[in-house]
């Protein structure tokens, strides 16, 4: 079960997942976003040395069925940016924690790392607002 | 949705089980528990349609008869196209207004015989329709709200045929928009080459309480014919790129046949709405629903405005798009919306405001996919 939310990341309500390295963060969405938006079929993402806020809109991810703004975990500088996704955005189906990530940002403010849920902590928020 | 239909629980097809056993994302679609999707996904079940064979649970949506001695004069009475033009096996496609012509339905009416009319009508709207045709022509005629009684089955596909060919024990329909009964594993099933996805391809009509084992049977079976369950979410993007309106998105009683580019159902005589109709034609509309296409990225969706293009920025807002997916098969975005008529050429580049991103599209004629 908790093989679909990988321990090493943090998550956000917003079904992202957050990979802390240092003072970056690498960004994408979860299983569940995966699952609920269905076939991905274009990602919109912001530009390398773009400023991002917490919890503001980065991007967006679209599906044949639906449009999903996409939310940064974090406030600080986009560093980099998965850009071969563009052409390939159903890498974010078929590999969403590793191929599948989205952008890395340098972070402004480390004390917002405490916001984010465990994996743990995200399977209970996801059972309790899903069910 | 009315406050008191979004209160009861969705109704379920005799399928619902089946769906929930394949894996379906099951959503509410508008009162009923539909998949929009099996484990496959939207694209692999659109192109299982366009490259092999796709089923479909359409139990959802309504069965009409109508009766009697004066039958062909009440059907006409409530439907635009010219129901005279039907033989026996004859189906057509048609719209059913009201009397200032805005369209109550868009249906497909069979002429089982000169006493005897089965109309098939959307399941959003099946009330709705039963309650208009018996106020129309009840007194003439016997009106039947079948639709509890009926299972409906669509297999599409360049295979379709040839899979329900093996599985019947006559003849299926020559051509399109003919029907007739035939018998599958011992079970009489009307057979009409009807469908809402720009492929060939049949619809099977049978008693409810059948329609599970036929769909078995056809799963089973297509397997070597590489047949796949098909959500609702394929149906959109398949019904999109043959360029067919679905009522509720693209029309609706607020516009009428003539101006929704469906003119050519409008042949009947003695029917609701056809003093409104016959004005509009004259006078020709002020505004027209036309296909685009999007330029570049950018998916244009329901409910969208539609711009004039002022060198390239978003100008005054002076339509808006009522249906618009990804096109699978012929690439990109496509659209359906509703614009005024001097903005209708097809060639003609407008912008739509997609969440705050303008994108361009340019107005296409016809469907934008044609099966080979």
């Amino acid at each position: 079960m908790s093989s679909q939310y990988p321990d090493d990341l943090r998550y956000t309500k917003e079904h992202e997942w957050a990979r802390v390295d240092g003072n970056q963060v690498t960004v994408g969405i979860t299983e569940f976003a995966v699952e609920s938006l269905g076939d991905i079929t274009q990602v919109d993402l912001p530009k390398e040395g773009e400023s991002v806020r917490k919890d503001g809109i980065f991007g967006t991810v679209e599906s044949v069925k639906a449009v999903s703004d996409l939310f940064a975990p974090v406030s600080g500088k986009v560093v980099r940016v998965n850009d071969p996704l563009s052409d390939s955005p159903e890498t974010i189906n078929d590999d969403c924690y590793d191929e599948g990530w989205m952008v890395t940002i340098e972070v402004s403010d480390p004390a917002e790392l405490d916001a984010l849920m465990t994996a743990a902590q995200y399977e209970d928020y996801i059972k309790e607002t899903a069910g | 949705m009315s406050d008191a239909a979004s209160a009861q629980a969705p109704k379920q097809t005799p399928l619902y089980d089946r769906h929930v056993a394949l894996g379906a994302r099951v959503i509410d679609f508008g009162g009923w528990a539909m998949p929009v999707q099996y484990k496959r996904g939207i694209l692999e079940e659109h192109r299982a349609v366009r490259e092999a064979v796709g089923l479909f649970d359409v139990c959802h949506m309504g069965e009409v008869r109508c009766s009697g001695p004066r039958a062909a004069e009440a059907v006409q009475r409530v439907v635009t196209n010219d129901v005279s033009r039907l033989g026996d096996g004859d189906a057509m496609y048609t719209c059913t207004c009201r009397e200032d012509g805005g369209i109550v339905d868009d249906l497909i009416v069979y002429r089982v015989s000169t006493d005897d009319y089965f109309l098939i009508v959307n399941a959003s709207t099946t009330d709705k329709d039963y309650a208009h045709f018996v106020e129309h022509a009840g007194e003439i005629a016997q009106w039947e709200n079948l639709s509890a009684h009926y299972g409906l089955l669509s297999v599409q596909g360049p295979r379709a045929l040839a899979l329900v060919a093996e599985l019947a024990s006559g003849p299926l329909p020559e051509r399109a928009f003919r029907f007739g009964y035939t018998e599958i594993a011992g079970q009489r099933v009307m057979v009409s080459r009807t469908g809402y996805t720009g492929e060939d391809g049949v619809e099977l009509a049978l008693p409810a309480a059948q329609v599970g084992a036929l769909w078995d049977l056809l799963l089973d079976r297509g397997k070597q014919y590489g047949i796949e369950p098909v959500g609702l979410g394929a149906r959109d993007t398949l019904r999109l790129e043959a360029r067919l309106s679905l009522y509720g998105n693209d029309i609706d009683e607020q516009h009428n046949p003539i101006e929704a580019g469906l003119g050519w159902v409008v042949k009947g005589k003695g029917y609701v709405g056809e003093a409104a109709l016959e004005r509009a034609r004259a006078e020709g509309p002020t505004r027209k629903l036309v296909g685009f296409k999007v330029e570049g990225r950018g998916i244009a969706r329901h409910g969208y405005a539609i711009h004039r293009l002022d060198g390239g920025v978003l100008g005054e807002a002076v339509g808006v798009v009522t249906s618009g997916t990804v096109a699978p098969t012929v690439g990109g975005a496509i659209g359906l919306g509703w614009v005024p008529t001097e903005l209708s050429k097809p060639g003609t580049r407008l912008g739509v405001d997609c969440r705050g991103k303008p994108a361009v599209i340019e107005l296409v004629a016809g469907p934008f996919y044609k099966r080979k």
